[in-house]
């Protein structure tokens, strides 16, 4: 409700600022972007991280330089937590957050997408070597639609993994709701802050599954210190997670979020897109 | 416009997480407390053998965050597989147990500062006054140390508490659910952080007024010399006439 009210307002003073600009005889267009702030976690490889020179890299910076060269935008990258993120973007700490963010419905009430530019799976992780041996190496990508009944039958199969074990996720994510929604009542879930920290968490012993994105734990588990874990089960894909990962905008800077969303047909049309997902994540994630 | 019905609902949600807050409050610091009593006795031995040590604990405890007392408990001791062999694992492995653990060795570093700034304050005389009637070591410390010590250090000790309490909200960081953490966690479905962060405010604010009025009610308790005499009313009245002291005792 606030958030149509502070809206409504907003347009009042748009419209304000429009008539105070008539009245000095001249003509005021939407603002004219020359140079954007962008927010990213720096902290989710190989989307972003921090490089050990303090700088921001991984595939979102990379595809963000490419935009804004395409645009002519001076970009400035932001270090934030995802946590507080879509908060700060609604305060105007910034103009648009980058950072493997999912569409989803309750989402698209508060903030604005650009098209999606990847489409990734989540999985499960284990360390507990038993554990491996009884959910199976991930491999095949299953496909769940997001309908619960077409679901039922693989959700049914986790659920007898998982049943009495301790489930770790990020808090806040597509993959928290759907942990929540389907495993709450037979298993004790705990949220972490960032993703590296239920790795941590895996490796320690104190919660026996992870559930995150294949992406991360393909880099991550590349590290020697996390050789122990593996992803197992099925790769769950599909229109489950929505459309993909996208771009958040404030909802009132609508030709901002279309500028990015013709760079972004661009990167996609002339494969950029897909040249710098098969860089960062060894595969063809485009959506 | 104000949201009461997402408010009320968002408050109740919070009220949920308060017996975890409370019970991780009440286990760090009375933890703490009987931890700082060892730490104190140490610090004020004359003995540098037990004094170096207590100094050092205090220096360190004293001297870090809280936060990277926290993490280092939690994410890193989790990292050494001695550590999860041994018997301390049992309560290293939860998170809540983490989080006492370094919530009460945190605030037994302050409260071992705090009692000892109280029994430096004893008046030598008193002590020397306990001595000179005979009075045993126990018996010192029963009638006059302990009980001179503990009104000295109450105000201070609120505050120590007070703290305590805030500090408590760190463990939502290390995966706790107390208020703080359930409130991150209805920012993260909702997007509306003003709205929970008050009522999370209002919920921490209301408990430390309680902390705050059980201490000064103990305060009130363990000062009766302190306390006003109560005059009797006659006198009084004589007093706001403008009688000097000397008439009073005359017609007393």
């Amino acid at each position: 409700m606030t958030t149509i009210k502070i809206k409504a307002l907003t347009k009042q003073v748009k419209f304000a600022l429009i008539g105070v600009a008539l009245l000095c005889a001249s003509v005021s267009e939407a603002k004219e972007w020359t140079a954007v702030t962008i927010a990213t976690e720096a902290a989710y490889p190989p989307w972003n991280m921090t490089l050990p020179g303090g700088t921001i890299g991984g595939f979102e910076p990379e595809l963000m330089a490419d935009l804004c060269a395409r645009m002519k935008l001076k970009c400035t990258l932001q270090a934030q937590d995802w946590d507080g993120m879509i908060p700060s973007l609604q305060a105007g700490k910034f103009d648009l957050i980058m950072d493997a963010i999912v569409i989803t419905p309750e989402r698209e009430k508060v903030i604005a997408f650009s098209r999606p530019y990847a489409a990734t799976q989540g999985v499960l992780a284990a360390s507990d070597p038993e554990l491996i041996a009884r959910a199976g190496v991930a491999g095949e990508v299953v496909k769940l639609t997001g309908d619960a009944a077409l679901d039922k039958p693989y959700i049914d199969q986790m659920r007898t993994l998982l049943k009495g074990k301790t489930i770790g996720i990020s808090s806040g994510t597509a993959y928290t709701q759907f942990v929540e929604t389907n495993f709450k009542d037979i298993a004790s879930i705990r949220e972490y802050k960032k993703s590296d920290e239920h790795v941590l968490d895996l490796q320690a012993g104190r919660i026996d599954f992870s559930f995150d994105d294949v992406t991360f734990f393909s880099s991550v588990l590349d590290m020697p210190e996390n050789k122990s874990v593996s992803m197992v089960g099925s790769k769950i894909g599909g229109p489950i997670w929505g459309p993909g990962e996208a771009l958040g905008f404030r909802q009132d800077t609508p030709e901002l979020k279309a500028k990015f969303d013709e760079a972004l047909s661009a990167a996609l049309a002339d494969g950029t897109v897909k040249r710098l997902t098969e860089k960062w994540f060894k595969a063809d994630i485009t959506p | 416009m104000i949201d009461f019905a997402f408010l009320l609902d968002t408050l109740l949600k919070l009220l949920s997480a308060l017996p975890t807050t409370l019970t991780l409050f009440f286990s760090s610091l009375s933890l703490g407390l009987l931890l700082s009593f060892a730490i104190v006795g140490m610090r004020v031995s004359r003995c540098p053998l037990l004094s170096y040590p207590a100094r050092c604990y205090i220096m360190i405890f004293r001297g870090t965050p809280l936060i990277i007392q926290m993490y280092l408990i939690y994410y890193g001791l989790g990292q050494f597989p001695v550590v999860r062999d041994s018997f301390a694992w049992v309560v290293l492995r939860s998170p809540y147990g983490c989080a006492v653990v370094s919530l009460a060795l945190c605030t037994a570093g302050y409260t071992a500062e705090i009692i000892r700034g109280g029994l430096l304050s004893i008046p030598y005389g008193q002590i020397e006054a306990g001595q000179a009637i005979g009075m045993s070591r126990l018996a010192l410390l029963r009638r006059i140390i302990a009980p001179v010590t503990l009104r000295q250090v109450l105000p201070a000790y609120s505050t120590e508490a007070i703290l305590m309490l805030k500090a408590t909200a760190l463990a939502s960081l290390i995966t706790v659910w107390d208020v703080t953490g359930i409130a991150q966690q209805i920012i993260q479905r909702t997007y509306r952080t003003m709205e929970v962060f008050a009522c999370a405010a209002f919920i921490y604010l209301v408990l430390n007024y309680i902390i705050v009025r059980a201490m000064r009610w103990l305060e009130h308790r363990l000062t009766p010399h302190l306390r006003e005499r109560p005059v009797h009313t006659p006198t009084k009245a004589k007093l706001d006439a403008g009688s000097n002291p000397k008439s009073l005792r005359s017609s007393l």
